[in-house]
């Protein structure tokens, strides 16, 4: 059977019948065929990797190189910042920033005739020389890329590209050769922890659900990644929907539960669409819906789009958003894993923590624990981004150091700027100061430090930041995403808010910083769902390690990074200026304008709104703001 | 059976009572606001939270709704629940600053001001507390109205701030509303309730001839309990 | 109005528990949620207009006003932000006289945030019906706005 054919085999009847469609699969790959895997990712699609795409099928055809050659469309591969990115097998060879008219050349030089193009390479940062194969670039080899990794090997919307590299062979191990106590087990010995933020035990909250009273169970996959800045869970879901979804099954069958949902966050069309193909192809080829490969196990399992709301995130507004209700959280005195969907027992868990349960059962609990920190175990998958300069997704094992991934892995601060703070755990998170460099990454470091693992988003940030400002824009977002429904979340974060415009506005005042932690102090304390409670942490710790900042902007009147516009003004260098014009131009206000033939500008203060249009179009350094 | 200690008093409670029915059996008080006994609890306001321990745990939660355990400790007005109430109350002042019972809440608590600029003050009435809206779903029935909107802008309202179809005029929405935000007029034989923008005929009594309850309301009592078409022809003070 | 409705709520078997997905496709259908088809969906599946219209109102996905010919979504998401979001939002409402969730008088394009698309990598990031524009500053904003008709 043709890896190329789009007839999908036959359908699946038994564990007999998966093993030998796997070997038939894996030997179709196993040819003299080069193949080139094409990152269509959605972080690449802003670089027109679609038309990449086209362009490389186009030209395959018209070098006639069908049978030599095959495109394999992927999802992420990592480093976002470098895209459009391309991988050729046999030989690991990483291209980087491809371009349309990069690509009959690498056909030409590359697939037939086994040739390096140099200027596709990847510079080595510090040494400056070119880089070959992907796993010498210092991006991913301080990486571990057990989950993620499966994304440069298949297409997502091709199951027999799974199945090919070994999956659902723990479905048909948890279904045949394990009971339900041992699969639980394996979950609770591994000490796999939830990857949505919390951390809870995932065995733990297994082993509850299984044992609450009831005979209608539910299984959820929680794909409402809504921290600004993560997109971790999309990488996952969008480039290996099937590794999520074998991962649902074999818990669906420990827990004894028949129905699961997939919950995916409205502003993510790919990965939606990608779990949808995934889904009724795994129907189709029996391993999911009735009698799953002969066990007599059955689950269905229907996908719903989010309506774009953070709080539904939250555990029990997902919930009720299931219900076709208001995504409004409700106490948790009662769990969810004894009364929550339909006030049935339900175990919801993150994509990353499911994606997680086939490799523990497929090489076990004892090798799963090798990797990580005595209370952390496994990896984590961080979207690392914001002044870095390496954006992407990046696997990490926990109780690597925040140093060695922003520098070792991110490749430092874009820019050559200085670094100022890293923030995890979104806007329930803290932003971490220069000292805590070497933490190790891990549940319960990251939390003794302020802060917390999160879902995924890692947002490092430099001298150009305002701290100040991070914790009105993390206010600023809750107070839009709070649901409403209880008094110190929706009045105390709007009054936060309010007290840190003014401070970036130079209008502070003393008692302030003191009010701020008043409140947050409530919050923690009385809110009904952790939106509320944690909606503190971004000031608690920016108060606690950039006091100074604060300071700053109460006492001073001044913005020491340049940000608040209220306290910064823009102004000519006229040293600098050669009266190009490009700022007069630029300018909504004409607050600009010309003195004279190679005479520097002049700019009214008047006028000027602080845009910043001039600053960002000056190529010259011309402009200057203080 | 359970048995716990509320403010250093034992008590036996039976399972499935939360701490705020236990609490207000033995005559200790804790205020609330979105609570009301004809109604599931809610865990709004969050002024009825109570301290509550178990071994070395110590948590904040709301009484309407924790279920009491077996050796629970519970303190309804330790230090740390009333500074979280009074900010709970400043919060509310800052919100209703000229409404006279979140006033005189306030002020029971010490509170005269809020900590808050003035120039951010607000002059509402309503404190989204739900119980309009819960009232007309639980109790009435009808579900006319709802909290609509998201976050700070969340309020009741009827469907798409129009006059509220399913509306019968009777009036739970105002009674049960604890600041007065919902007003509530009857004027010769009209019951007008302006926030959700509806008038109703009232009924006139046959012996006395005054207008008692809106027509609508009394149609929908006796289609949904059967009654027969003049039963409520007579006002229940005349009957 | 009323088949394509009925096609919509029949799709999800008329389950109550569907509400959210059924406006989905309500609002992929006419860009937006006519009352019309709310009414319907009440109707039809037995649900209070009230509990339909605070579903509507309460999720951002949803609009109660027809929305503009292209929508455009800029991001806000805390990569972007740190990279000058706010200023491009502030640049393109501007240039299109509108606040973000307006629509401009002449109904060509509605302007949304989005906390978040995945595309940190090329923040800010901006995307116009489905087209993403990455690397976005304010100068850049008149070049984009004009490509769309």
């Amino acid at each position: 059977m043709s890896a190329n054919t789009n007839e999908m085999p036959n359908k699946l009847c038994s564990k007999q019948d998966l093993e030998a469609l796997q070997k038939e699969l894996i030997n179709g790959r196993k040819s003299d065929r080069v193949f080139i895997s094409v990152c269509n990712g959605t972080a690449c699609h802003p670089y027109g990797c679609a038309q990449l795409i086209e362009t490389f099928k186009q030209e395959i055809s018209q070098q006639d190189l069908g049978n030599k050659a095959e495109l394999r469309i992927t999802g992420c591969h990592g480093l976002c910042e470098k895209g459009p990115i391309v991988v050729i097998q046999p030989g690991d060879i990483f291209y980087q920033q491809v371009k349309l008219e990069d690509v009959p050349e690498i056909l030409r030089e590359t697939i037939s005739k086994g040739n390096i193009i140099d200027r596709l390479l990847h510079t080595d940062p510090t040494t400056g020389s070119k880089i070959v194969h992907r796993h010498e670039i210092p991006f991913y080899r301080k990486q571990k890329r057990n989950i993620l990794g499966n994304n440069v090997e298949i297409n997502p919307t091709r199951i027999e590209d799974y199945i090919a590299i070994g999956g659902y062979t723990a479905l048909a191990k948890a279904l045949f050769e394990m009971t339900p106590e041992q699969i639980i087990e394996q979950i609770k010995r591994s000490g796999l922890r939830g990857r949505g933020g919390a951390g809870f035990p995932t065995g733990t909250k297994w082993e509850s659900c299984r044992h609450a009273p009831g005979d209608i169970k539910y299984v959820i996959v929680n794909a409402d990644e809504g921290d600004p800045g993560a997109y971790a869970n999309e990488g996952l879901l969008s480039g290996n929907p099937h590794s999520v979804l074998e991962g649902l099954i074999i818990g669906a069958y420990a827990i004894g539960a028949n129905q699961g949902y997939v919950y995916v966050r409205n502003e993510y069309p790919l990965a939606l669409a990608n779990i949808t193909t995934a889904l009724n192809q795994a129907q189709q080829l029996g391993l999911l819906g009735e009698n799953i490969l002969g066990s007599r196990f059955d689950l269905n399992v229907s996908i719903t789009r989010g309506g774009g709301a953070f709080v539904c995130g939250e555990s029990t507004a997902l919930m009720a958003s299931l219900e076709g209700k208001v995504g409004e959280p409700r106490a948790k005195y009662v769990h969810t894993v004894e009364k929550g969907l339909w006030d049935r027992p339900s175990d919801l868990n993150n994509v990353e923590t499911w994606a997680n349960v086939p490799v523990i059962i497929n090489k076990g609990a004892d090798w799963y624990r090798t990797l990580g920190t005595d209370s952390s175990k496994g990896t984590k998958i961080f979207s690392l981004v914001g002044k870095i300069s390496n954006t992407g997704l990046v696997e990490v094992p926990m109780g690597i150091t925040l140093r060695e991934i922003i520098y070792d892995i991110g490749g430092g601060i874009r820019g050559g700027k200085k670094f100022k703070a890293v923030q995890t755990g979104g806007p329930s998170g803290g932003c971490l100061p220069e000292k805590f460099l070497d933490l190790p990454v891990d549940f319960d470091e990251l939390t003794k430090a302020g802060s917390m693992m999160g879902s995924g988003g890692m947002i490092v940030m430099d001298e150009t930041t305002c701290m100040v400002d991070i914790a009105k824009y993390f206010l600023t977002f809750l107070e839009e995403e709070s649901c409403g429904k209880c008094v110190p979340c929706r009045e105390g974060i709007k009054r936060m808010r309010q007290i840190l415009n003014d401070i970036t506005e130079g209008k502070g005042g003393e008692e302030d910083i003191d009010l701020l932690e008043q409140l947050s102090a409530t919050l923690v304390d009385s809110s009904l769902c952790a939106l509320g409670s944690t909606a503190p942490n971004p000031v608690i710790t920016t108060i606690r390690y950039f006091r100074d900042e604060y300071e700053a902007h109460i006492k001073e009147k001044r913005c020491p990074a340049g940000v608040c516009k209220a306290l910064i003004s823009y102004y000519i260098i006229k040293e600098k200026c050669p009266g190009c014009g490009l700022c007069v131009k630029a300018c909504p206000q004409d607050a600009i304008t010309f003195i004279g033939k190679k005479k520097p500008v002049a700019l009214d203060e008047s006028k000027c709104i602080k845009c910043g249009a001039c600053y960002d179009v000056c190529k010259l350094g011309a402009v200057g703001r203080k | 059976m359970v048995t716990l200690t509320i403010n250093g008093r034992e008590v036996k409670a039976e399972k499935g009572q939360t701490i705020l029915q236990v609490a207000r059996e033995i005559g200790i008080d804790i205020p609330t606001l979105c609570h009301n006994e004809a109604l599931e609890p809610y865990g709004a306001c969050r002024l009825c939270i109570v301290e509550v321990s178990k071994g070395k745990r110590t948590k904040i939660v709301t009484s309407c709704l924790y279920p009491v355990e077996e050796g629970l400790e519970v303190k309804t007005d330790s230090p740390r629940v009333i500074s979280n109430r009074k900010m709970i109350l400043e919060l509310l002042l800052a919100r209703c600053s000229k409404n006279k019972v979140i006033q005189r809440l306030a002020s029971q608590m010490g509170i005269e001001q809020p900590s808050f600029k003035s120039e951010y003050l607000e002059d509402n009435d309503c404190i989204v507390c739900g119980l309009c809206v819960r009232a007309c779903e639980q109790v009435v029935g009808v579900s006319a109205i709802s909290l609509v909107n998201r976050g700070i802008t969340k309020e009741p309202a009827s469907p798409f701030l129009e006059p509220a179809a399913d509306c019968i005029g009777c009036g739970s929405c105002y009674y049960i509303c604890p600041t007065g935000a919902i007003k509530m007029e009857d004027r010769k034989d009209t019951r007008i309730i302006y926030n959700w923008k509806v008038e109703f005929k009232l009924k006139k009594c046959k012996v006395c001839g005054n207008y008692w309850a809106p027509e609508k309301q009394l149609d929908y009592i006796k289609k949904k309990w059967n009654l027969p078409e003049d039963f409520f022809d007579i006002c229940p003070t005349c009957k | 109005m009323n088949e394509k409705v009925n096609a919509i709520i029949n799709k999800y078997n008329g389950d109550k528990g569907q509400l959210v997905s059924i406006l989905q496709d309500i609002q992929t259908e006419y860009y937006y949620l006519p009352k019309e088809a709310l009414i319907q969906v009440s109707e039809t599946i037995g649900i209070p207009a009230s509990r339909i219209y605070d579903v509507a109102t309460f999720f951002r996905a949803f609009s109660l006003e027809p929305r503009g010919k292209h929508l455009i979504n800029v991001c806000l998401g805390t990569a972007c932000h740190v990279r000058g979001a706010a200023r491009i939002l502030e640049e393109i409402e501007r240039n299109l006289a509108i606040k973000r969730a307006e629509t401009t008088k002449d109904r060509k394009f509605t302007l949304e945030t989005v906390n978040c698309m995945g595309c940190c990598a090329v923040g800010p990031a901006v995307k116009i019906d489905g087209e993403y524009f990455g690397h976005m500053s304010s100068d850049k904003v008149d070049n984009v706005l004009t490509k769309f008709e």
